[in-house]
């Protein structure tokens, strides 16, 4: 398939201005006429259908859990990201811009971090004015700090609740929509398949998790804001629903997955510490402001930290990168963090831990000085693991965190599907190969509040209202096919559960497709995704029924597209022979151990098609092209 | 972790089919639990012997596992979330539990939060108050500077304390009048405590006390259950303000 991103021409600051200009309008009257789909409520979701409402359309919004308000946005803790400059310290829409671009290893479009970058003022102002509390000056201005290694405060916070108090901001206009009847909201709903129709989305099939039912909703365009698929890995710092499931669906039907092997693996979580484990927590990066990151020189060391005398402990990051130390970049943390472990030196019962260790701060600063900075945290540290970090060095490891992967999108953030649009975590656009701290909120507030509202009148402006209705046989067929997928999975009752092998799932990417990754690995990574994947449909047990409340048949459903996208991870990383951001390949590395691109060969994006079951996909190149910036090498040393 | 251990529970576990109106406490053992587990996961973990040995696994509600989506809740020994204060039930770890202990996990009980199944409920309500006017009416695009409105610190700070409550509805299931005044007024306050937020105030207070009203939840008759229980520690200073705020549109009415 040939990918056609449609970049406006010209200025790269002037792009976007064109762009809304030149795009179709649908008159007033006429927008109540259309009904837009928008699958998810997060940041993107929510944004997407409270702008979409306010302007007119008829709206159908769906999620997973009970309430709007609880999408997985609402956990994000450290802040957002403006141009705002109201520090003075030299900001700019154009820094921010360079900023994203080189952060994401040069594997972004230049024209959509752009636009980002120009948007990203006025969601500060839009937030605001919804009541979002933002940290404030004593003189009542707006505060700002410094985030994820940049070198201008820019970052905007509510406490360690900046997700929260955006999504319910978000939410709130999204209820206030919902209230006066122009949306329309599908709570407890989980989208199974898109409906197309010669290319043209037309609407999707959702089973409704209360009673089971599977129901048919037709719209004249959908919105798919469904988040990234980080619980591929079963562990990681996602909430425990997020799903590729939606999106995944979406590429059967004909929307390409571009980048899928693009993931980001934070450095400082609280490691795991049995196989029951659900979930990893992540501990804020502003702690490496202050922390010092070691492992013992000796493996297998395991006396106690305060018995390990300062000459036998290595701080490794600071030795190996004099000039960055502790506040390298998250993958540069991350594999530091794996090698020593690899190595025998990691700590704690399991050997899969670094110390991050206060022990010079708090002598240097004080306690009260550090409670000041970090109390919550180191509270929460505690409230978890019963060790107090004021004591006691923190035990750390790295873990999954974010997809920069998801559905190609051109500029107008539509898929290769007609009418099927993609925004914030689910789609590929902005963060190419590495995401910046702060900058996944922006991304899913730009993309809701101020890029679909103008590029989705674009495409309606074009199409006659109610074409495909929910009563068409195309329904009917795409929600039979649904049920008996259902019934498939319930009809095994074999002797394993869905976890089981969802956290066998997990092991193998993360062994293999995790934090670094190499030929040999990835070639047998894919066998054993397909065994896998066979014995699932042989040996998995879902009890219970279809029609009722069924938790794990959702999971079911959920686990048997991460058995298949897995595949499609690993095909992705085996192709890119470079090293980038997140995905770092073994055999391409600079001498210093950083990642090695070949800007010659692998500088596009790979959108993948999909072209049948058990067939391999296809691989689509959408070169990226930079006119403004020139492309470098990172070095941190 | 230190001092990891393992202990034996009996658990007395609410089962209620869906659809069904009543439904009763079923007992379960759980071994061998890890003290460094969370509750959910002590769950989890009984769910899966559950599912191998062929009975339904127990429902419950959950997403974050991290405190701050709402999703979870049930009520522990008589008590929502469970006896940690500030903690909600996915974050209260196994490691307050004794060895041979009995412990007793219900639905969160109100007439405006239905039984779906065994620990879920329904808590649209919730949703339906926020609808009728727990917003600031700001169209999206056309909003002036972020810093053209000074916002003072202690108020920025106040509304933020406010606007931390998760929605979880313990403070409902606390309430001998299974009240949400604790919730409401988290959000009046959280709104009007920002210039933003005050064109709308009286309207806004009218018509969410209004609906929470009309959707069966009890009166306050200040038990102060609510604020002891809420694992967000939003303080009960905030139903003294909605009642100001109430009081103030109903003068401003007449
Ligand atoms: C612990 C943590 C901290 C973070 N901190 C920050 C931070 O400080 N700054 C920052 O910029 N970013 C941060 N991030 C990243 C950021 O939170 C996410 O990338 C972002 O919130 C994603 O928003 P979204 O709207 O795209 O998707 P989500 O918020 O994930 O929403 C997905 C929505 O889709 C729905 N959905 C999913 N699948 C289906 C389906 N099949 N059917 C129906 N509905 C479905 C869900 O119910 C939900 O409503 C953090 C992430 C984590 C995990
Ligand atoms: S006030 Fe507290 S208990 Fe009530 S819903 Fe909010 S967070 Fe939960
Ligand atoms: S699961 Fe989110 S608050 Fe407990």
């Amino acid at each position: 398939m040939k990918l056609n991103s449609k970049i406006p021409s010209g200025p790269l600051s002037e792009k976007w201005d064109k762009h809304k200009f030149e795009l179709k309008l649908v008159n007033p009257a006429n927008k109540r006429k259309f009904t837009v789909i928008v699958v998810g409520t997060g940041l993107a979701g929510g944004s997407a259908a409270a702008s979409l409402a306010e302007l007119g359309y008829n709206v159908k919004n769906f999620c997973i859990q009970d309430s709007p308000r609880r999408a997985h946005s609402i956990a994000a803790q450290g802040g957002i990201n403006a141009a705002k400059n109201y520090a003075n310290d030299g900001d700019s829409i154009r820094r921010l811009f360079y900023d994203t671009i080189k952060g994401g290893d040069f594997r972004a479009r230049e024209g959509n971090v752009y636009r980002l970058a120009q948007i990203s003022n006025n969601i500060i102002d839009q937030c605001v004015a919804q009541g979002v509390p933002f940290a404030r000056d004593y003189g009542g201005l707006l505060a700002n700090r410094s985030f994820g290694g940049a070198q201008v405060s820019r970052t905007f916070y509510a406490r360690g609740q900046t997700g929260q108090q955006l999504l319910l901001g978000a939410y709130s206009a999204l209820s206030r929509q919902i209230g006066s009847g122009k949306v329309k909201m599908f709570a407890r709903r989980e989208m199974l398949d898109l409906v197309t129709e010669n290319n043209r989305a037309v609407g999707i099939i959702v089973r409704n998790l209360i009673n089971g039912d599977i129901e048919m909703h037709a719209g004249d365009a959908v919105v798919l804001c469904t988040g990234g698929y980080g619980n591929v890995f079963f562990l990681s710092t996602n909430a425990m629903g997020s799903n590729v499931t939606a999106a995944y669906r979406a590429y059967k039907k004909g929307a390409l997955f571009a980048n899928p092997c693009f993931t980001q693996i934070h450095p400082t979580c609280i490691p795991v510490h049995g196989d029951y484990q659900s979930k990893l927590t992540l501990m804020s990066e502003s702690l490496r402001n202050d922390g010092r990151v070691w492992a013992p020189k000796d493996r297998g060391d395991k006396r106690r930290p305060d018995q390990i005398p300062e000459a036998e402990r290595d701080y490794y990051l600071e030795r190996r990168y004099p000039s960055f130390g502790n506040l390298v970049p998250r993958d540069v943390a991350s594999r530091n963090a794996k090698a020593q472990c690899d190595k025998g030196k990691g700590v704690g019962e399991t050997g899969l831990a670094v110390y991050l260790d206060f022990r010079d701060a708090i002598k240097r600063d004080s306690k009260e000085v550090i409670e000041k900075k970090y109390g919550n945290l180191f509270a929460m540290y505690e409230k978890i693991t019963a060790d107090d970090p004021y004591q006691t060095p923190m035990m750390i490891y790295p873990a999954v965190h974010y997809t920069m992967g998801g559905l190609w999108v051109d500029y107008n953030l539509m898929s290769a599907i007609d009418g099927l649009f993609v925004l914030g975590e689910a789609n590929f656009s902005d963060h190419g190969a590495n995401r910046l701290g702060a900058s996944a909120l922006m991304q899913g507030l730009a993309d809701g509040y101020f890029v679909i509202p103008y590029t989705i009148g674009g495409y309606l402006a074009g199409v006659t209202p109610d074409k495909t209705p929910a009563s068409a046989q195309i329904f009917t067929d795409a929600a039979k096919k649904c049920s008996e997928r259902t019934k498939r999975l319930l009809s095994i009752q074999g002797k394993k559960t869905v976890d089981d092998f969802h956290k066998r799932l997990g092991l193998i990417l993360w062994e293999y497709c995790g934090m670094s990754r190499n030929e040999q690995g990835l070639i047998k990574a894919k066998d054993m995704i397909a065994e896998l994947r066979e014995e699932f449909y042989q040996n998995v047990l879902v009890p219970g029924i279809d029609k009722d409340l069924n938790q794990s048949l959702e999971r079911a459903g959920r686990v048997a597209d991460f058995l298949e996208f897995g595949e499609l991870m690993v095909t992705d990383a085996l192709n890119r022979k470079e090293s980038c951001g997140g995905h770092f390949n073994e055999a391409f590395q600079t001498e210093e151990g950083e990642a090695l691109r070949d800007d010659e060969n692998f500088c596009y994006a790979a959108a993948w098609e999909f072209t049948g079951e058990g067939k391999e996909p296809t691989l689509c190149k959408e070169p990226f092209e930079f006119e403004n910036v020139k492309l470098t090498q990172r070095s941190y040393k | 972790m230190s001092g990891t251990n393992r202990i034996n529970l009996t658990l007395k576990v609410w089962r209620q089919k869906a659809g069904k109106s009543k439904g009763n406490l079923a007992e379960y053992q759980a071994k061998e639990i890890s003290t460094d587990m969370s509750f959910l996961e002590m769950l989890d973990v009984v769910n899966e012997y559950l599912t191998l040995k062929g009975e339904e696994p127990i429902a419950f509600d959950h997403d974050c596992r991290e405190g701050i989506c709402g999703m979870c809740g049930a009520v522990i020994n008589g008590r929502p979330h469970g006896q940690e204060k500030g903690t909600t039930l996915c974050q209260l770890h196994m490691r307050h539990f004794k060895d041979g202990e009995t412990v007793f996990i219900e639905p969160f009980k109100a007439k405006a939060f239905k039984n779906i199944k065994d620990l879920i409920v329904d808590r649209t309500a919730f949703d339906k108050i926020i609808q009728s006017g727990g917003f600031i009416s700001a169209n999206t695009g056309g909003a002036q500077d972020a810093n053209a409105i000074l916002i003072s610190q202690k108020n920025a700070d106040l509304a933020m304390d406010a606007a931390a409550c998760i929605g979880c509805g313990a403070c409902v299931a606390a309430c001998p009048n299974a009240s949400a005044m604790l919730f409401v007024s988290a959000k009046v306050s959280h709104l009007t405590l920002l210039p933003q937020g005050k064109p709308e105030a009286a309207a806004r207070v009218t018509a969410m006390v209004n609906t929470m009203d009309d959707l069966g939840f009890g009166n306050c008759s200040n038990e102060r259950e609510c604020e002891a229980e809420c694992p967000k520690e939003i303080s009960i200073a905030n139903i003294a303000r909605l009642n100001r705020e109430f009081i103030k549109a109903g003068f401003f009415k007449s």
